[in-house]
């Protein structure tokens, strides 16, 4: 599904990516876990297709094709969806009609009809359950005054309504209480399977208590390091990422 | 150039009908002669710094005959709010049109009729409001505006006496074969605990080239509220020059809405006066331009005495090659402890070849005060736009909400319905994807 290329990125000419490869197919869920700066969330920043990257060699591909040419309303209408690690504000703009028109583009994208105010309240309502976010916030300005942990959940419950192919969640577990994380969890492992897949940004093994990932990668300095399944986390967890530097530095 | 335009209008002025009350040809007489000494205001001037008049200099706009047309004027319907059942005076190019004009059902002791009718009857009544000093700080446009003085709207309302119907002061241009100008002064009077909500709307036909002179004077005793809408929509070829002049009494309150979308060249002055305690002054303005539209937006605020209050909140949005100017300037007088005073400005520049002049200008003169000010200018927010872009939004749609939502900041001040709504019609107009954005409005 997802193909990353001997992908080397910069921003204002400062190498950040540097060589780094990743394949996921579709099915699968994969944890990235690195230090801070390592290039994580630029890593998702560049498949959501956010502005002020430069692609100095490698390439992309999404279901065969270049992905990184396919403006950041292509790629979402496509199915690739970004739970960012800081959700940005915007006064004035409702959550709940941004969620309506983002499903409608999807739908019509898809050759769908659209859904009328009837058939979307409905879906909200199943999903409120599923995610348990406070309804109150779905009539506010998106993500305006919201605390750090019900902007994530929000993020997830966009999430759960947009039914992604591609969900990539840039450390949506950081900043929740127990409870949200296990509902994160609930709305990632909902959407698993099929032809769908799921790359978590993560600094906690924790959350792969309740994901349980089919790989783990370490990001340090730009690259993929090293890969691994579950108990690659529970290591890390236990050793830090030293270990791993000093064994891919003499590999 | 400029001698040639003085010269215009003093000609102008010599063919005027000297039919008014003898103390208003006084009036007359000594603005003209401050006009034919002062002239037009150049860039030299601080208080036009920003702004080149010389498109209105070079025009030699004609003032019409009163009552010269009679058909009915096209515009009308698009700009009515009968529909709101409001009281309604209208001017077309320049003149009050009675056949237009709805007033119905005023309460007792209430005057509003044109100030032609006024001057044409009893003008002894409005006498005191005119011979006020406004001397200091008259521009060219207001010493015109006063030689010039036959029409524009006359409200009285009497101590405690609160108007319910919202009153429309609605002026047109039409497209004519020369450039006119209509010179307008309202007088506002309100009594002591009067109520009244104002909308002047000024309009012109899409290609019409004209001058718009319009003052407005308004005089609010102990406890008098003004609700006070301009909405400015000339035509993108018209020119406007305007002025709120407020004095507020004890416990008077203004609220303002100065809104401003239309115009090649536009200046809003407002200037209030809190003249006793409590006085309260709420200035709100929103300006968008475009094209190569220039608007200046100018408030002054005068704090004279202790527990005075005043905020101000205007935003602008310019695309294009558009120009704007905002000076917003606070005077707080040495006897004035305990003023409460806020300023804030904010611009958005859609294009890279728009530009915005913004300046606070607090004097403070006395030291118990609370004053604060801000003016930011900036683009989109770039991670807003990838937010939304990343939802599936495309990105001319993704522009107009951001767009939109920072306009809807001064347009959700507005608590009179059918002005809002209005507005909201001609922001979102000038914006793509109409339809689909005002559904997003939280
Ligand atoms: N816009 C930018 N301008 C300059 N440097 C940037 C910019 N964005 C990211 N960087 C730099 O790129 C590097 C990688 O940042 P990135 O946000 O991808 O790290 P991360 O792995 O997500 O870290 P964290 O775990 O702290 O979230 C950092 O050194 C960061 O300072
Ligand atoms: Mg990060």
């Amino acid at each position: 599904m997802l193909n990353i290329n001997n992908l080397h990125v910069s921003i204002d000419n400062k190498q950040i990516l540097k060589g780094l490869n990743l394949a996921v197919q579709a099915g699968e869920v994969h944890a990235i876990m690195g230090p801070n700066g390592s290039g994580k969330s630029t890593l998702a920043g560049v498949l959501a297709g956010r502005a002020g990257y430069t692609v100095t060699a490698g390439s992309v591909t999404y279901d065969g094709r270049d992905l990184l040419t396919m403006e950041p309303e292509i790629r979402a209408r496509e199915g690739i969806f970004l739970a960012f690690q800081y959700p940005v504000e915007i006064p004035g703009v409702n959550n709940i009609y941004l969620l309506k028109a983002a499903l409608n583009a999807i739908r019509v994208h898809r050759g769908l009809s659209e859904l009328d105010a009837v058939d979307f309240l409905s879906l909200v309502r199943n999903k409120l359950k599923l995610i348990k976010l406070k309804e109150d916030l779905l009539g506010r300005s998106v993500n305006e005054g919201f605390s750090g942990g019900e902007k994530k959940r929000n993020e997830i419950f966009q999430m759960a309504i947009l039914e992604p192919r591609l969900a990539i969640l840039d450390e949506t577990d950081s900043g929740l209480d127990i409870d949200a994380l296990k509902v994160v969890a609930d709305g990632v492992n909902s959407l698993r399977g099929g032809d769908r897949a799921i790359i978590l940004v993560t600094h906690y093994q924790r959350l792969l208590n309740y994901i349980v990932p089919d790989y783990v990668h370490v990001l340090t300095d730009g690259r993929i390091i090293k890969s691994g399944g579950r108990e690659l986390a529970l290591k890390l967890e236990e050793h830090g990422y030293d270990w791993v530097r000093e064994e891919a530095a003499v590999a | 150039m400029s001698e040639a335009a003085v010269a215009h209008y003093l000609d102008q002025y010599a063919r005027l009908p000297q039919s008014a009350p003898v103390w208003l040809n006084g009036i007359r007489a000594a603005a003209i002669d401050q006009f034919r000494r002062t002239g037009f205001p150049s860039m030299r001037q601080e208080d036009w710094k920003y702004t080149d008049v010389r498109p209105i200099i070079k025009r030699n706009f004609l003032s019409v005959a009163a009552g010269a047309d009679a058909a009915r004027p096209e515009l009308l319907d698009g700009y009515t709010m009968q529909a709101w059942d409001c009281h309604e005076l209208v001017f077309v190019n320049g003149s009050c049109r009675s056949a237009y004009t709805h007033i119905r059902d005023l309460e007792q002791g209430v005057i509003l009729r044109s100030l032609a009718e006024v001057l044409r009857h009893d003008a002894t009544g409005i006498q005191p409001y005119f011979e006020q000093v406004h001397a200091k700080s008259q521009s060219a446009f207001d010493n015109l505006n006063s030689a010039f003085l036959a029409e524009g709207a006359y409200l009285y309302v009497p101590d405690g006496v609160c108007i319910e119907k919202p009153i429309h002061l609605l002026f047109l241009a039409e497209q004519r074969p020369e450039p006119l100008v209509g010179h307008f002064r309202n007088l506002l009077v309100l009594g002591k605990q009067a109520r009244a909500t104002v909308i002047e709307t000024y309009a012109g036909a899409d290609s019409a080239e004209y001058l718009t002179n319009t003052i407005t004077e308004y005089t609010g005793a102990a406890s008098a509220h003004l609700r006070h809408y301009k909405l400015q929509q000339e035509s993108l070829r018209g020119f406007h020059v305007g002025s709120l002049r407020a004095t507020l009494g004890r416990d008077s309150e203004l609220v303002s809405h100065s809104l401003s979308l239309g115009g090649a060249l536009v200046r809003n002055n407002i200037h209030a006066e809190l003249t006793e305690t409590g006085a309260a002054a709420t200035l709100n303005g929103l300006y968008i331009a475009g094209g190569k539209q220039h608007v200046d937006n100018h408030t002054c605020v005068e704090h004279r005495v202790p527990h005075t209050t005043s905020a101000g909140f205007y935003r602008g949005v310019l695309d294009g090659n558009a120009r704007g100017v905002f000076n917003g300037r606070v005077v707080v007088h040495a006897q004035a402890q305990k003023t409460d005073a806020q300023l804030s400005n904010a611009n958005l520049l859609l294009s890279s070849q728009a530009e915005i002049d913004t300046k606070p200008e607090l004097e403070i003169y006395a030291d118990d005060v609370k004053c604060s000010h801000g003016t930011t200018v900036g683009q989109l927010d770039e991670n807003m736009l990838f937010y939304l872009r990343s939802r599936a939004i495309d990105e001319k749609t993704a522009r107009s909400l951001l767009t939109f939502a920072f306009a809807e900041d001064v347009i959700n001040r507005i608590d009179f319905k059918p002005v809002r709504e209005r507005l909201e019609l001609s922001v979102a107009g000038k914006l793509p994807d109409t339809e689909l954005i005002r559904n997003f409005m939280a």
